[in-house]
């Protein structure tokens, strides 16, 4: 499809293959000594979140412990169950039901290092605390996720705003500070806002609009709050069908939608969101989800893009640039939502196909972006959502063994209780690496296709 | 996928118009297209058109705003001003592109 002129780009992109692979024999080959006996490897996982605990949960059991060293490093040992982030400010859990030590998590024959991560020297195979110290590796797992970054937008970190009208909840204490906030909240325009994508868990602030909605009807103070969804994107969602299908949803709650909205700065003396192209929008209460962003530390070794993501291949996670280095979940540039679904799937084959990668073996367990949602829609009910790269979410049943068919992008209360069985599931099974009845590939199995002109007709009406 | 007649030659568009064969492109269609969206090229149009033809040449994606604004150095808020209210999506349909996938 590309013209020839692009020919000369290829070639050189073939012989940095060609550099890549042979980088990657060298490896391979360094595993005998002389004498043919193996040698001790070391696999340095970074971050030990949902990805990265999940990855040395499989990797322990596939690894001969003679052989393979396995070592984990992170910042701190609070390991936060992330989805519950989004229902806290409703009462629905206190925060000690979020939080657990990350080392149970971690399985016999893996160390931890509490530190923060200064650089990787990806050309020498060391990483490089803060402290000083030097962690050499064979392979490296980058898993240190993404976070959200308020002072990536000017005014919105301004003390006299945040954390007093400006909140997040994707942090523990942001969504703390809003569920106070909230309580004291009796009226005014409530803005829902996102600064720009991709971000965590890309679903959850239309979660939060509706559930916001929900919670002020209870109040029964709903007739006083103006509700404002504010999004870069062109509609409620990224994806056509579900996106018209939400817009829906919001339409039936008297939320206001302000798309093609990218944020420039906050005002904080007029309490108002101010776009590039100047529309303003003022609040009484602002919940924004910031610029998300990888690690810093991520940009300082030279090995992120603009968003300090870790460009990999998006069917296996290698990194594009070194034949050691993988990244996983949230760190990496993959074009897929950034949600532990999508990394315990893709970790499901990442762990399967490391074993075959570092034995000489092809990687042939191909990631196709599969992405598995609950939406919570307020009053008990909510919606699931099912994709992957190439198919976007639609309508129809999704099949469980036991509990039975869960409706799509459709509100049910059993697609609820599924939302909140899922933190027990989390503890217990996902996070251990245990095995977990829902395939790794996305299948089309009781999905509507959409017809042809019904896509016509959804591309007009966007 | 639709072929359609555009400055006397034939190109191939997806269901929401965009170009989806890189070759068939040309500056002439680029005005076409521009005009499709009430847009009028300057040079500083085209400066940034022609990053967005290199830059998916190396990458093999379409740049979202952010990145045209890091990497190829226009500012989001003049990206506005050159291609007002849906600058990632007007700049990729006149540089013949797919519209950015970034959005997930």
């Amino acid at each position: 499809m590309l013209r020839k002129s692009i020919d000369f780009e290829r070639n050189t992109s073939k012989a940095i293959q060609i550099t890549f692979m042979h980088k990657h024999f060298f490896l391979l080959m360094s595993r005998l000594k002389n004498d043919g006996e193996e040698i001790m490897k070391n696999l340095l996982v970074l971050g030990a979140g949902a990805a990265g605990t999940m990855v040395v949960n499989k990797l322990r059991k596939k690894l001969p412990k003679d052989v393979w060293k396995i070592t984990i490093i992170d910042q701190d040992t609070e390991h936060i169950y992330q989805p519950g982030l989004l229902l806290m400010p409703f009462g629905t859990y206190e925060p000690e039901q979020l939080m657990k030590k990350r080392q149970s998590f971690f399985p016999k024959g893996v160390d931890f290092i509490q530190a923060e991560i200064e650089k990787i020297e990806p050309e020498l195979n060391v990483v490089i605390l803060n402290d000083g110290r030097e962690i050499a590796y064979d392979y490296l797992v980058i898993a240190t996720g993404t976070t959200p970054r308020p002072d990536q937008t000017p005014g919105m970190n301004d003390p006299i705003l945040w954390y007093k009208s400006v909140f997040d909840f994707y942090t523990l204490a942001g969504s703390i500070a809003l569920r106070d906030a909230l309580k004291d909240f009796n009226g005014g325009r409530l803005i829902v806002h996102i600064a720009e994508m991709p971000i965590k868990c890309p679903v959850a602030p239309l979660e939060f609009t509706f559930l916001a909605d929900a919670y002020f009807t209870k109040r029964g103070i709903r007739d006083k709050v103006d509700i404002v969804y504010v999004t870069p994107l062109e509609g409620a969602f990224t994806k056509p069908v579900a996106s018209k299908h939400l817009g829906m949803m919001l339409d039936e709650r008297k939320i206001t939608l302000e798309s093609d909205f990218v944020i420039e700065h906050i005002d904080a003396e007029t309490k108002t969101i101010v776009s590039m192209d100047e529309r303003e929008v003022a609040f009484d209460l602002l919940v924004t989800v910031p610029v998300n962003m990888g690690a810093d530390f991520i940009a300082r070794s030279g090995m992120g893009d603009e968003l300090n993501y870790v460009p990999v291949n998006k069917h296996n996670f290698l990194s594009d640039t070194y034949p050691n280095i993988f990244a996983l979940g949230d760190a990496s540039n993959i074009p897929a939502s950034k949600a532990g679904s999508v990394a315990h799937f893709a970790i499901d084959l990442f762990s399967e196909n490391f074993v075959n990668y570092v034995n000489g073996r092809p990687m042939d367990h191909n990631f196709d972006g599969h992405a598995n949602c609950f939406i919570e829609s307020g009053n008990g009910k909510g919606l699931l959502i099912d994709f992957n790269y190439e198919v976007e979410p639609l309508a129809g049943k999704f099949p469980i063994p036991v509990i039975g068919p869960l409706a799509l992008l459709k509100e049910s209360r059993l697609n609820h209780i599924g939302k909140l069985t899922f933190r027990w599931i989390y503890w217990h099974i996902l996070l251990k690496g245990r095995y977990l009845p829902i395939p790794a590939l996305m299948s089309m199995a009781g999905k509507v296709k959409v017809t042809k002109k019904e896509k016509e007709r959804i591309n007009a009406s966007n | 996928m639709p072929v359609i007649e555009i400055a006397g030659k034939q190109v191939t568009v997806n269901d929401e118009g965009f170009m989806t064969v890189y070759d068939e492109w040309s500056e002439e269609i680029a005005k076409v297209l521009a005009a499709q969206v009430e847009i009028e090229l300057t040079p500083r149009h085209w400066e940034v058109i022609h990053f967005l033809r290199e830059d998916f040449k190396k990458l093999g994606e379409s740049s979202t705003s952010r990145h045209t604004q890091t990497v190829g150095g226009f500012p989001i808020k003049e990206q506005f001003e050159l291609f007002p209210k849906k600058p990632a999506k007007k700049m990729s349909y006149i540089a013949g592109l797919p519209k950015p996938k970034g959005c997930v």
